[in-house]
């Protein structure tokens, strides 16, 4: 197996800095040391495996993984896309996990106490593994914008939380995905930490009418790209023993 | 320049503060999967030295974070990952230890917690030794990048002392930052781990 090769060093310039004070909660909590480069030992090229067995039936449904009384309220939608890492190769396995706020921005959490009302039947989150070429879907209703403390008026475009494990601890990752066509992305503090307009487009799901079920659910499509790794052309004394 | 075909690494954005619903929904105040990812490593039957971590993760001004979540990754006790790409084959694999948990700082202290075991030392680059280790990750509000670092122990200066990722950190007084102390307490081995994100202590954190 060549399992041992390192992976393509993290594009820092398509990243957000640590540092950046529009966002303001970052002022505090952001290093203000230069990261170290570490080159990648056995510690970072591996990660956890996750099974199937280990999820639910319904865990990537979120319209129906906390349904009690009936369906929740809001736009029924698909969110799908494929797990790549940057040699363009499928990301088999990948676990995926999504949280979100409900059709009125509001979320079931115990520190959110935003005056939308709670949705009784929905949770807020899901969870799948993507398949040998590295697709994956969620069902869920399309969240709502929110208001946040930044400024005073400030306003979170609609998105998704996604987390992602690919093959190794060094490709973990978390993001936030948002919908074509939102006028409050551009103005976003968060979204806006990121430097690369390029980077920013990646992160705005389109509308994927092809994939939309007819008088159902609209489909938007979101396609992940996690860090790729070197071919193993040389040895580059990373395995041991 | 020649454009090279390669694909970009998508950009991560802020955990927020509810990510809780996302990854521990319990902890948001929920019960929605069947199985819960946990802060428990360690089941009846794995191998090892039981121990606990307690810590907490401090902004620049000392307050300490009560809304970040934190994953650990660790080879078993006898030094080996339990993943394909770790080919130490003298060394068994745990059928009863993944290496993996995450836990979310505690709303009202700020204070973390994993149950574990103590992981052997695992072979480094050149084969080279590296000294025992646990991979931290930890996202929360205001963190824009995952960060990465790594918890090392006390108890084990030697091992510490060759360590080829220790020894990469000029300032040796920030060494200091990654080891965590052992105490004896009552209900058994406990190693203290505190992260601080910014200030004087800052920890050191990697990219990787």
């Amino acid at each position: 197996m060549a399992a041992e090769s390192e992976y393509f060093q993290r594009d820092r310039a398509l990243q957000p800095p640590a540092y950046t004070p529009a966002y303001k909660t970052s002022v505090t909590r952001s290093p203000s040391r230069a990261l170290l480069s570490l080159a990648n030992s056995l510690s970072e090229v591996t990660g956890p495996v996750f099974g199937h067995a280990e999820l639910g039936a319904l865990d990537h449904d979120l319209v129906r993984n906390y349904a009690r009384t009936g369906d929740p309220i809001g736009p029924r939608i698909i969110v799908h896309g494929r797990v790549l890492d940057e040699n363009a190769r499928p990301v088999p396995n990948a676990l995926i996990e999504i949280w979100q706020a409900n059709a009125g921005g509001r979320y079931r959490h115990k520190k959110d106490n935003y005056l939308a009302p709670i949705d009784p039947n929905f949770g807020g989150c899901g969870r799948t593994l993507s398949d040998a070429e590295g697709c994956y879907f969620f069902r869920t209703i399309r969240p709502g914008p929110y208001p946040w403390r930044n400024y005073i008026n400030s306003w979170r475009p609609a998105h998704i939380h996604v987390s992602i494990f690919g093959a190794a601890f060094a490709q973990r990752l978390v993001t936030q995905m948002y919908f074509e066509g939102d006028p409050l992305i551009a103005t976003c503090p968060i979204v806006q930490t990121i430097p690369d307009a390029g980077a920013v487009d990646r992160l705005i799901a389109r509308l994927d009418l092809n994939e939309s079920i007819p008088l159902d659910t609209m489909a938007y499509r979101f396609d992940i790209v996690l860090r790729g790794r070197r071919s193993t052309l040389f040895e580059n004394r990373l395995a041991g023993n | 320049m020649t454009k090279l075909d390669y694909l970009h690494e998508t950009a991560s954005q802020t955990a927020g503060p509810y990510v809780h619903i996302g990854l521990i929904p319990n902890q948001a105040g929920f019960d929605i999967y069947e199985n819960n990812f946990s802060n428990v490593l360690a089941g009846q039957a794995t191998k090892g030295e039981r121990i606990r971590i307690e810590g907490c993760v401090f902004d620049g001004t000392g307050t300490p974070l009560r809304d970040a979540l934190i994953e650990i990754w660790q080879a078993n006790a006898a030094g080996r990952y339990n993943h394909p790409a770790d080919a130490q084959q003298k060394k068994k694999l745990d059928p009863d230890f993944r290496g993996w948990g995450r836990a979310g700082t505690h709303f009202e202290t700020g204070v973390y917690a994993f149950q574990t075991i103590k992981p052997g030392a695992v072979v480094g680059r050149s084969g080279r030794p590296m000294a025992p280790h646990i991979n931290f990750w930890i996202v929360a509000r205001g963190i824009n990048v995952g960060l990465n670092t790594r918890m090392y122990f006390s108890d084990e200066p030697d091992a510490n002392g060759k360590d080829p990722v220790l020894n990469l950190i000029e300032q040796e007084t920030r060494r200091d930052t990654l080891i965590a102390t052992r105490e004896e307490t009552k209900d058994g081995v406990l190693y203290r781990f505190d992260i601080r994100l910014q200030g004087e202590r800052e920890t050191v954190f990697f990219d990787i």
